[in-house]
């Protein structure tokens, strides 16, 4: 399976009268791209921009989203929610980098987050470095909270799909090439590498969609990192701000990027076993055998086990660890901690003596205190019930002081930020 | 400015004896003594070692707090910047001393203070999450090197640059986990682990597991027609409107609120503000968290003798162990003094 990842960069974002890239210029056409959320059960739906260095805050943010769209080959990206559930991952995509589409509504769970574009706060999340689309919008009078979630959702992958398909002649400024052969064929002495990849389902608002699946239905899975390279991996859930793996982070997923950045050099990446994080011990017992069989099957000598959310899937990620280890796969997890907000506390719910090689995300208890912002898109009060913030956190100024939970991506489990704990 | 810095030994160190001295009272001398003088000339002009206090290592074991205050209020007298004890290398009841001494410091001064143990020294154990040590050899033939690693610590203690982890910065883990920014991202760390792993080659685990406090559940009651029942849970259902404030994450504390007269908890009268699952079920019925109606239907047919008059609850999302360990124990504290004789745990 072959992919090109063909990246145009995206220099500045403005809105004006025709949506396309020039320049490393992104212009949108607000109405137009307003237009292809007719349909979706939002109201007061309008677009702004927010820019690296600005004074602004976004907050509740729901999901972030990178612009991409097929150019070459089978199927679209997002399969599922996007075009039809043709396998993707072959072909060529087009990437609009350094651009994301920010959801913001006032919002469905508790367990959104914000983005500071500069200050302090930015320091904590990926997407204070994206020329942001921001969404803003309102749901329908009396829409269920199932459908207010699946509607966000939907309107910020159609935006990302739309923005990218919209500069869909443009060249890019570089093409990447991402090919796996085929498990039969391979006769290499390196090390073999599975990627094992915990995607959240504790369900009630806390779900990932697989193909436009339920993850929290499947069995464990095969498939290749191409796929999930175009959007066969979808955010649907409402999981702590700091470590909900965001659409933007799973299409860039940092683990897949790292494992192909090192195959043929020292190491064998053999693929994906996507897999889930069920709240009933017996599908934690269920899922977790089937992943290290799997990975078994297929020959692993090492994983890499990655986790999403905090507490309940603690279970998950140790069940995984000391299922593969019994299977002789050495295996390394990653994990942030919730250690308190004076970090003296235990960080995991659960722990297995197999865990001996953990990579730490941080602690998302960590206090931060953000400044004000000149401009703040969405519901600023909504910190007072966001994981990590509480009654007191906004203050009369505007600043805000919360745990670091409650910024997006900030203790990402996939390993995309370069943050961890460590004693003092 | 120059800063103040007084300095903590033994009779030993102070030029007064071994054991046949260990009596006697604390001391106060101006300026350096001993391996303050070596201090001294590490700290160069930046500090200086204004006095130094010196006490007998069993008059301080005997008269702990006496001897412990006394010393305080020697050394508080002198308005110091920093407090050095020791080091005390593997001697036990001198790492006591010095471990008392910073720990004084520290919490009633809020002045930094050090001392230099051997990692084994009981002393480690009792005062290490209190104040900084810096592990040193096990005997006095380490003191070149003790006194160079306390001298750098000092350094940066006096200028308010501890930045580093507990090891960069040459001393024994308060036991507190903080965050940094890194070169590598955590999935690049990852793949290096995971090879070193693979080839046996050394690594170290970013986060070792936590030993965890496994509690063997109580025996099943014999007999329920006489037994008092309560009712707990973490899915942060309170009386409408919140009155204790619980947090939505990461709760800090937990309510016991009255079940007297109820038969119900009604959605107009109670409420969930866990923030960690979607509140849609629970909140159009609370029992379905708080099973109260359930239980009063088998308490009138006499299942069991009757049911606790409160309830308590907290929010488990994002809460610490610790926290979640005192509640624990504050909760079962007054279950048991009022008598109950079995809980029914619930969760979400």
């Amino acid at each position: 399976m072959k992919l090109e990842l063909r990246r145009a960069v995206v220099e500045d974002l403005v809105f004006g009268p025709a949506t396309g890239l020039a320049g490393g210029l992104l212009t949108v056409d607000s109405d137009e791209a307003l237009r292809c959320l007719e349909g979706i059960p939002l109201t007061k739906m309008r677009l702004e921009i927010a820019r690296p260095g600005e004074s602004v805050r976004i907050i509740p943010v729901k999901d972030v989203i990178e612009p991409r769209c097929k150019v070459e080959g089978p199927g679209e990206v997002f399969p599922g929610f996007i075009g039809d559930v043709e396998t993707v991952g072959e072909g060529a995509t087009l990437v609009l980098e350094g651009a994301a589409v920010v959801t913001c509504a006032p919002v469905v769970g508790f367990q959104e987050g914000f983005i500071d574009m500069c200050g302090p706060g930015a320091d904590y999340t990926p997407f204070s470095k994206t020329k942001n689309l921001v969404l803003i919008a309102e749901p329908e009078e009396g829409l269920e909270k199932h459908a207010y979630e699946g509607a966000l959702r939907m309107a910020g992958l159609r935006l990302a799909h739309y923005l990218a398909k919209a500069c869909a002649s443009v060249a890019p400024d570089r093409t990447e090439t991402y090919e796996l052969p085929p498990l039969a064929g391979r006769n290499s002495d390196l090390p073999r590498f599975v990627y094992i990849y915990m995607l959240q389902s504790q369900g009630l608002l806390h779900d990932t969609y697989l193909y436009g699946v339920d993850v929290k239905k499947i069995l464990p899975t095969l498939i290749h990192p191409n796929e999930v390279l175009d959007g066969a991996v979808a955010s649907g859930n409402c999981v702590s701000a700091c470590d909900k793996n965001t659409t933007y982070h799973h299409l860039n997923n940092p683990v897949i990027a790292e494992l192909y950045r090192r195959h043929g050099i020292d190491l064998d990446f053999l693929g994906v076993i996507v897999t889930n994080e069920n709240v009933i011990l017996v599908d934690k017992k269920r899922s977790s055998s089937y992943t290290a069989k799997l990975a078994s099957l297929i020959g692993a000598d090492v994983a890499i086990v990655t986790e999403e959310g905090y507490g309940n899937p603690d279970t998950d990620l140790v069940m995984n660890c000391a299922k593969l280890e019994r299977r002789g796969i050495r295996t390394v997890l990653i994990t942030d901690e919730a250690a308190g907000a004076d970090g003296a506390s235990q960080g995991l719910a659960d722990a297995v003596p197999e865990a001996t090689a953990v990579v730490s995300a941080g602690n998302v208890n960590a206090i931060v205190v953000v400044p004000p912002m000149d401009r703040v898109l969405g519901w600023p009060e909504s910190i007072a019930t966001l994981s990590g913030g509480n009654e007191s956190s906004l203050r009369p100024d505007g600043s805000i002081e919360t745990e670091i939970q409650a910024i997006i991506g900030s203790t990402n489990e996939l390993g995309f930020s370069a943050i961890g704990s460590r004693w003092v | 400015m120059t800063k103040r810095v007084v300095h903590y030994v033994n009779q030993f160190f102070a030029g007064q004896g071994g054991e046949e001295s260990a009596h006697l009272e604390p001391v106060t001398v101006e300026g350096a003594l001993g391996p303050g003088l070596q201090l001294q000339a590490l700290l160069g002009d930046e500090a200086q070692v204004v006095a130094t206090v010196w006490c007998g290592d069993n008059h301080f074991a005997e008269n702990l707090e006496s001897t412990r205050r006394e010393v305080l209020r020697r050394i508080a007298s002198f308005e110091p910047d920093l407090v050095i004890a020791g080091p005390a290398f593997n001697a036990g009841r001198y790492g006591m001393a010095c471990g008392e001494v910073c720990r004084s410091v520290t919490e009633e001064l809020n002045v930094p203070a050090l001392t230099g143990l051997y990692p084994e020294n009981p002393g480690v154990e009792i005062y290490s999450r209190d104040i900084y040590i810096v592990p040193v050899a096990d005997s006095a033939r380490g003191m070149k090197v003790a006194l160079q690693a306390m001298g750098a610590l000092a350094a940066k203690l006096l200028n308010g640059e501890l930045q580093g982890t507990a090891e960069e910065e040459g001393y024994l883990s308060r036991g507190r986990r903080k965050n940094f920014f890194f070169a590598e991202n955590g999935a690049v760390r990852a793949v290096e682990m995971a090879l070193a792993k693979f080839h046996g080659q050394p690594f170290r685990t970013e986060f070792e597991m936590p030993v965890f406090d496994r509690v063997p559940p109580a025996p099943a009651l014999k007999d329920l027609k006489g037994a008092t029942i309560a009712l707990v849970n973490s899915g942060g259902v309170v009386p409408m409107g919140n009155p204790d404030r619980i947090e939505v994450s990461s709760a800090s504390h937990f309510g016991r609120y009255s079940l007297e007269s109820l038969e119900d908890l009604t959605a107009q009268a109670f409420e969930s503000v866990h923030g960690g699952y979607d509140r849609t079920y629970v909140n159009d019925d609370p029992d379905r968290v708080v099973p109260l109606d359930a239980l009063r239907a088998l308490e009138k047919e006499g299942v069991f003798g009757r049911l606790y008059e409160y309830y308590f609850s907290t929010v488990g999302t994002g809460t610490p162990v610790k926290n979640c360990s005192r509640f624990g124990t504050e909760i079962a504290e007054q279950l048991k003094a009022d008598g109950v004789d079995a809980v029914i745990l619930t969760s979400t």
